[in-house]
């Protein structure tokens, strides 16, 4: 008995220390990826390398329309999915019955959640570049990211409306409010730091993604900043695929510089998402 | 023939879940106006049921069948077409546990003329502090209306979402167990000042013991497993009770 | 006033239910896209022709075989590494780990989530694929395996998140059951919570194999761009291409309405059916294992 229970506890010990080997085995990488493009971006940086047009076949100059095309194309996408996602949440949450519909409404956004980003730049060349003749376009390649990111604001919105308490419902309820009203001035505002977080995380996939946009609103290299939503765009992601396969004699300092400022970008607004959720958290008063 | 004295008259009303439960079986019984009507009984007799019908709180709930009448001034408020946004204004609760609404005070008292459109200020002011002094709440908030309602005790708490009632100008108002999750000296005042402002109101007050249900009512109903079993003056009822049920639970044989 | 205020609130419940049902609507005109462009392949390519062997589109060989086979491949290889790697993680962040070690673990995870797919192959190519080269001696690093190990640490932070859900959901009393017995904290986890949470350990499985198949960017930066049908065991230190590198590579040179445009079209719909069965098939796993959640009246 007491030996077994000694051998119990060393195959405890060796268990736990291979599973934390494991573990540290999976986050390491993540420290190294993000050390080594800090490491060896950062030396790109400049302020011309920022706010100027590149030059000499890319190979020179900044990276300033692709910065530009990014911020336009996650704006673009925040506009459509948005306003969109959070009235879709509310519905599922607040409105929706518990039937046959409602589950396929379910259904449907776990598959939209599911569908590989390729296949969304493919629906988006099918629908928006050629059916409705939008062309290559900041607004075609923006619709394109809404539709792929809706599911992710959907269900953390969604999420967000259900953890508030169902008491301040009946509540405002029994105070005369409609449905709408009591979602308008009680769960909504509950909701919102966890609805934001959503809306970040949703929009930092956004910005990062290059296969959705690759068809339908992407382009190469341009002389000129877009002037409107119906131009291609650069975009950062897309540009880092370019100097890093298709541009021969690219300065490698420009390329990790480029993707510096990517991760800037969507890690930023990863750290924004978990300031706003640790922030909420404290505040709240149930 | 409408008795003057009558509120709300129920009639023959039976409620039953979705999952089946039979929580009302054909109650009738005439609520008095400007007295306090006690519904007491065991957990599960259809008490909680019965008030949310009565406003119509129970469309939020799982509720599969309603048949029946409850006539408010002569109206049968079970209709589909009555206004429950203007029914739930005059017919006003309290709940069992207080829940202050996620704001201010001050909102929590506003919250309802607000959603009526009322958006003039010095009307907001003057309804708060009104609703506030007579749920006997003003003396001790007055200095902070801005903080959030969260912030005060329990038996603040329940005085708040009473003067919220208040603030509606309701003519009912129903109170769910309201004292149930509060201390005996928050319990006696609000006590109190219900048996103050009865006359200008009609309320009905399911309490959490036989022995406030004593003290509380001028008129009293027995409720047992969704039956109605009997009803009259609360002085007869508690020293004369007529079914033998009724006798067993006041006496403290069972519940 | 009340009357303009019950208007506008009856258009607002209208927009709210209009937008609840959107998501039906987009998947259903993602499917309608797809075959609009993607079905007359079907009609102009033999069946012979796009179920064959061969990829070479400029002499009208459309075999997507070599494709599938591809994806197959990293997807594999990308599971034999983060199956074990990610439910190692989750087991030991909601079993075993202090609270400090979760407050640096989980964040890294969720960084690990949110890196742009671009981002990794970037690496892939500039890191990955020079160390491999030399490590093993290959011909070249960009090969099914450099791609796989790109998918693993995409497909990690899916098997994580869920898996680390599915265990949390597990009553504490079953632990507490199997330790007032006797057993180690260890043999809890192994003989009770982990089987109890098998359920949502399987569909983070499905899911991560949704993430690595639908996966575009990374493996097409490092796969080596090589759509031929391998023999033999050494397929995976061979240069592949997935059916998502082929479409993204691809389709900006092809003319609209051309058999190739068609047929990358028909790729999409081959890779739209298999998110779907996989989704579905996860999400019907997840919900015969759930209790639905009451939401009570107070
Ligand atoms: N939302 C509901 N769904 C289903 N059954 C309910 C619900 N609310 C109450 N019941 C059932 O109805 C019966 C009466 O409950 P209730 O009205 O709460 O009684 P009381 O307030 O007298 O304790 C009980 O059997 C209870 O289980
Ligand atoms: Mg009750």
């Amino acid at each position: 008995m007491e030996r077994s229970l000694t051998s119990a506890r060393i195959q405890q010990r060796i268990g736990f220390s291979l599973l934390g080997l494991v573990t540290f085995a999976t986050v390491l990488p993540v420290l190294l990826i993000i050390g080594f493009i800090i490491v060896k971006g950062a030396p790109a940086i400049s302020w011309e390398f920022l706010t100027a047009m590149p030059r000499n076949g890319m190979r020179d100059g900044g990276i300033l329309p692709a910065i530009i095309g990014t911020f336009y194309l996650t704006l673009g996408t925040a506009i459509f999915s948005v306003p969109l996602g959070i009235a879709a949440a509310i519905y599922i949450s607040e409105y929706a019955p518990d039937n046959f519909l409602t589950r396929l409404i379910r259904i449907a956004i776990i598959n939209l959640a599911g569908i590989p980003s390729v296949v969304y730049g493919l629906f988006g060349l099918g629908l928006f570049v050629l059916f409705l003749r939008l062309g290559t376009s900041i607004l075609a390649a923006s619709l394109t990211l809404s539709i792929m990111t809706l599911p992710v604001i959907i269900s953390t919105a969604e999420e967000a409306l259900r953890s508030v308490p169902q008491a301040f419902r009946t509540v405002s309820i029994s105070l005369g409010a409609t449905r709408w009203q009591t979602i308008w001035r009680i769960v909504l505002p509950q909701a919102m730091p966890g609805i934001i977080t959503g809306i970040i995380l949703g929009l930092e996939r956004a910005a990062g993604e290059t296969a959705p946009i690759l068809f339908t609103g992407a382009a190469f290299f341009l002389p000129r900043l877009p002037q409107s939503p119906f131009d291609a765009t650069m975009a950062l992601p897309y540009h880092i695929f370019v100097i890093s396969t298709s541009v021969p004699g690219m300065p490698i300092q420009i390329q990790y510089g480029t993707v510096l400022v990517l991760l800037v970008f969507v890690l930023g607004m990863n750290l924004i998402a978990t300031l706003i959720r640790q922030r909420a958290r404290a505040r709240r008063q149930w | 023939m409408v008795n003057p004295m009558e509120k709300i008259r129920i009639e023959h009303l039976s409620i039953r879940y979705s999952d089946g439960t039979e929580s009302l079986r054909d109650i009738c019984l005439s609520i008095p106006a400007n007295q306090i009507t006690v519904l007491f009984g065991p957990a599960g007799g259809g008490k909680s049921t019965l008030l949310r019908a009565l406003n119509r709180l129970n469309d939020l709930a799982d509720v599969q069948e309603v048949s029946g009448q409850i006539l408010f001034n002569g109206v049968n408020i079970l209709d589909p077409g009555v206004n429950v946004v203007n029914l739930r204004r005059k017919i006003g609760m309290v709940f069992s546990r207080p829940v202050v609404l996620p704001l201010s005070i001050y909102q929590n008292v506003s919250y309802g003329l607000e959603l009526m459109g009322e958006r003039r200020k010095s009307k907001l002011d003057e309804a708060v502090e009104r609703a506030l002094r007579r749920a006997a709440l003003w003396d001790e908030v007055y200095d902070r209306l801005k903080d959030p309602a969260s912030a005060i005790s329990g038996g603040q708490q329940q005085r708040l979402c009473l003067a919220r009632v208040l603030a509606l100008e309701p003519e009912v108002i129903l109170l769910d167990e309201p004292t149930s999750a509060l201390d005996p000296v928050s319990t006696a005042r609000i006590e109190g000042l219900m048996q103050e402002i009865k006359e200008q109101y009609t309320i009905v007050w399911v309490p959490h013991n036989v022995q406030q249900a004593a003290r509380m009512a001028d008129y009293a109903a027995f409720f047992l497993q969704g039956e109605l079993v009997e009803h009259g003056p609360g002085e007869t009822l508690f020293v004369k009770p007529r079914d033998q049920r009724t006798q067993d639970y006041v006496t403290g044989r069972f519940g | 006033m009340e009357n303009t205020s019950q208007r506008s609130e009856w258009v607002i419940n209208l927009l709210i239910k209009v937008s609840g049902y959107s998501s039906i609507l987009f998947v259903t005109l993602i499917l309608i896209f797809l075959l609009r462009e993607g079905l007359p392949a079907l009609g102009v390519t033999p069946l012979s022709n796009l179920f064959g062997d061969r990829w070479y589109p400029i002499e009208s060989y459309f075999g997507i075989l070599p494709l599938l086979f591809g994806s197959l491949v990293v997807t594999l290889g990308a599971l034999l590494i983060a199956i074990p790697f990610g439910i190692g993680t989750s087991v030991f962040i909601s079993e075993i780990a202090p609270p400090w070690v979760n407050s640096v673990v989980k964040p890294l995870i969720e960084i690990l989530a949110g890196l742009p797919s671009v981002v990794l192959g970037f690496l892939g190519i500039q890191v990955a694929a020079p160390l491999f080269r030399e490590a093993f001696n290959l011909p070249t690093g960009l090969s099914a395996f450099t791609g796989a190990v790109l998918l693993a640490l995409i497909a990690t932070p899916t098997i994580v998140s869920i898996t680390e859900d599915a265990l949390n959901t597990v009553p504490p009393a079953y632990r507490q059951a199997a330790l007032a017995l006797g057993a180690t904290k260890w043999q809890t986890i192994w003989g009770v919570t982990v089987p109890a949470a098998r359920s949502g350990i399987l569909t983070a499985i499905m899911l991560g194999i949704g993430r690595s198949i639908g996966e575009t960017m990374a493996v097409m930066m490092v796969t080596g761009n090589a759509p031929v049908l391998p023999h033999g065991l050494n397929a995976l230190v061979m240069p592949v291409r997935t059916m998502t590198a082929t479409i993204a590579s691809e389709m900006g040179e092809v003319a609209n309405g051309s058999p190739h445009y068609q047929v990358l079209f028909f790729i999409g719909i081959v890779l739209f059916v298999i998110s779907l069965g996989i989704n579905i098939a996860a999400s019907w796993v997840s919900l015969r294992s759930k209790t639905r959640a009451e939401r009570v009246l107070s």
